[in-house]
């Protein structure tokens, strides 16, 4: 009994002694050099994994912030200037700024102003719905109201408003990582410059059919008469297809 | 064994794999054609088949005949539209379709019924012509035919068989599986004459030698009618189990010569060109009265409607017209469907035109018209079972729900032909059809993405 013991031990010892030789010679010959700087880059970025970035995640976005010499366009929106000048250091490399970021629903079509003539009741996702018809409103460019913004932001920062119909962006907890920006059919989200106080100067509206017919579906409707346009004196205001649209770079009021 | 006495439906042909069989309820069955005078404006829209849009020929203030090209095709798959109407043009502008959106359309005001002279407007049967393939090709481009069954495919474009391949049967899709439908049923009653010179006509311009007629066992005197005048000819006439969607003409082909269309293929792959009754006998008006495509029978059909009925309509009349003249619009009612219940459109607004494509009205109640609750997956797999094409439905649902579009393309989504089988029978309502038609958008995308 005692005997077969020991030999169960002595073969398992020698098995394991043989292997672990074995395993120590492959780690080495197929070792995979990595960059320990990336380890380093990675821990600074919010581990969000949210691809606002344009990269796989945040592994992948530390890859191309070690490798590449300019920083052009790389830019972590989650982290915003304060965890970029953090990774600089590390690294050696100089960020580029970029003004803090917010996402706006470009749609005030509430039940109120834009009237609903009929219910939906097909998959509850916005890309079908779209697929299908304008809406349960007469505009084709309003905002669905089905969710699919929602459902996509990993902050908790966009929920639907039951009474207007429309979602609502928290601006305290959006990272402007832009994904309700993709997930949205209609392309009625937009990341605008955060301005002071929380002012919000943009057109809430995307329609881009003439005045009467928008007007028609929806009493808030930009009707394209150009008044802002001409009235502006900082050129920051462009009119296209019957829609004023107000460029956040050039506006002066803050 | 002795087969049993009722076995005679066992026997008859029906295409093999899945299919549903949901109540028939063709109420306007029996009810003959009924010409609908025009109403006092019709829109006419520029994009009525599948392709490119026609280009517009007329501008507002115009004056128009019956019959006249009002858009030319814009392209090989494209074809022409004429005025369905006589009288002014009002507007060239955006106007709401079946689509859902506004789009481009004409708007004609009504004076008088001009016809252009070219059009035989006699109702005296020319049975043979003397035309050549090449010819009758394009007098039916010329007329603006396209597929009637509802998916619209430009004719002419059919009848151009592709180099390297070889049409051998003509096969005319009479089967008018989906439930409520009978605009089919009362053109093969009321026009067989018209109809099997309209299959002579067609097997000419295809160059074969061989065509069936198949019709489903549930419109015994449409297959009387047609065996009556194809009799002693080379056109057969066959009867087939009532089984849904055997209208498909991947699984009327499968039912009537036993052939299997390859996955991405067409059934010209298999040597078969299919056409329905409706445009046979708008390929014969074409051809042999010069007569346009600028009407057709629409079925407008529903529980509580007063008086179902089918209608000869020209294209343009807003549906309202056409529920109007089949006794007014029901209070009950919730949803108005433009097609059948299968695989129509719910309509979002009562103005919008009836097309080329627009097969029936089709009028539903509120219980009838609400889904129900959408309940989780059981894994019961019947929507395996019922599946014409051999898909899997629930997972290209899933696949489609989580973005998986490349694996959707592995799974052939592409071979779906909508004809929602699975979400009817779905015991769980789960919205099946929905998801999977997003997964072929995204996937058409994807392979278009890949050719640039």
């Amino acid at each position: 009994m005692n005997q077969t013991i020991l030999y169960t031990i002595i073969t398992l010892v020698s098995i394991g002694a043989a292997a672990s030789v074995i395993l120590y010679l492959v780690a080495q010959r197929f070792k995979v050099y990595e960059d320990p700087r990336i380890d380093e880059a990675e821990e600074a970025l919010p581990a969000a994994n949210c691809g606002g970035c344009g990269f796989a995640g945040c592994r992948n976005f530390a890859e191309a912030l070690v490798k590449r010499d300019s920083w052009d366009g790389l830019f972590c929106p989650v982290g915003g200037n304060e965890t970029m000048a953090k990774v600089a250091s590390l690294l050696g490399k100089e960020a580029i700024e970029q003004a803090p970021r917010v996402a706006v629903v470009r749609c005030y079509g509430t039940p109120e102003f834009r009237p609903r003539y009929n219910v939906y009741d097909g998959a509850h996702t916005c890309t079908i719905a779209h697929s299908l018809y304008t809406g349960e409103g007469g505009c084709p460019h309003g905002c669905l109201g089905e969710g699919d913004c929602v459902v996509v932001c990993d902050f908790d920062a966009i929920h639907m408003d039951p009474v207007t119909g429309l979602p609502e962006v928290d601006d305290e907890k959006c990272t402007a990582c832009g994904a309700c920006v993709t997930a949205c059919p209609r392309d009625i989200i937009e990341l605008r410059k955060k301005n002071k106080k929380d002012r919000k100067i943009y057109v809430s509206c995307i329609n881009e059919e003439k005045g009467a017919v928008a007007k028609k579906n929806c009493s808030v409707a930009c009707i394209g008469c150009s008044k802002c346009f001409k009235v502006c004196p900082y050129e920051a205001i462009t009119m296209n297809n019957n829609l004023a649209f107000i460029d956040s770079d050039l506006c002066k009021l803050r | 064994m002795k087969k049993p006495p009722n076995s005679l439906s066992m026997r008859l042909k029906t295409f093999a794999r899945g299919g549903v069989h949901p109540p028939e309820l063709k109420l306007s069955s029996g009810q003959p054609i009924e010409e609908l005078a025009p109403p006092e404006t019709v829109v006419i829209p520029l994009s009525q088949h599948l392709g490119v849009p026609s280009e517009v020929l007329v501008a507002r203030g115009d004056e128009v005949k019956v019959g006249q090209p009002i858009a030319s095709a814009a392209g090989f798959v494209s074809t022409n539209i004429h005025s369905s109407v006589s009288g002014k043009v009002l507007k060239v502008d955006n106007f709401m379709d079946s689509t859902g959106y506004r789009r481009m359309a004409v708007q004609i005001q009504v004076e008088g019924d001009t016809w252009i002279d070219t059009v035989d407007r006699s109702d005296d049967l020319v049975p043979k012509t003397v035309l050549s393939g090449g010819d009758i090709r394009k007098k039916i481009l010329e007329a603006g035919i396209v597929g009637l069954g509802g998916a619209t495919f430009p004719s002419h474009v059919k009848l151009t068989v592709p180099s390297g391949k070889k049409a051998e049967y003509l096969i005319i899709n009479g089967v008018e599986c989906e439930p409520f439908l009978t605009a089919d049923h009362a053109l093969m009653l009321e026009r067989s004459d018209e109809l099997f010179s309209g299959i002579q006509i067609m097997m000419k311009g295809l160059g074969v030698e061989k065509a069936i007629v198949g019709i489903e066992n549930n419109k015994p005197d449409a297959i009387e009618a047609m065996k009556r005048v194809t009799a002693g000819s080379p056109v057969k006439v066959q009867g087939l189990k009532v089984k849904y969607p055997q209208g498909g003409e991947k699984q009327l082909v499968q039912a009537l010569l036993k052939r299997e269309v390859p996955s991405g293929g067409l059934p010209i792959d298999v040597g078969v060109v299919v056409f329905n009754v409706g445009t046979v006998s708008a390929v014969y008006d074409a051809v042999m009265k010069n007569r346009p495509l600028i009407e057709r029978v629409v079925t407008v059909t529903g529980k509580s409607l007063v008086n179902p009925s089918n209608f000869r309509v020209r294209i343009g009349t807003p549906v309202s017209h056409l529920i109007e003249a089949a006794g007014g619009l029901p209070e009950q009612t919730a949803k108005v469907i433009n097609g059948g219940p299968m695989m129509g459109k719910a309509l979002a607004s009562l103005d919008v035109p009836v097309v080329k494509g627009t097969s029936g009205i089709l009028l539903l109640d509120e219980t009838e018209a609400r889904r129900k609750e959408v309940l989780p997956c059981i894994r019961c797999a019947k929507c395996i079972g019922v599946c014409p094409m051999g898909l899997e439905p629930y997972l290209l649902m899933t696949l489609s729900e989580k973005a998986m579009y490349e694996r959707m393309e592995e799974e052939k989504v592409l071979d779906c032909i909508e004809c929602g089988s699975c979400s009817y029978t779905c015991p769980s309502s789960r919205p099946l059809l929905d998801y999977i038609r997003l997964g072929k958008g995204e996937v058409n995308k994807l392979i278009r993405a890949r050719k640039s």
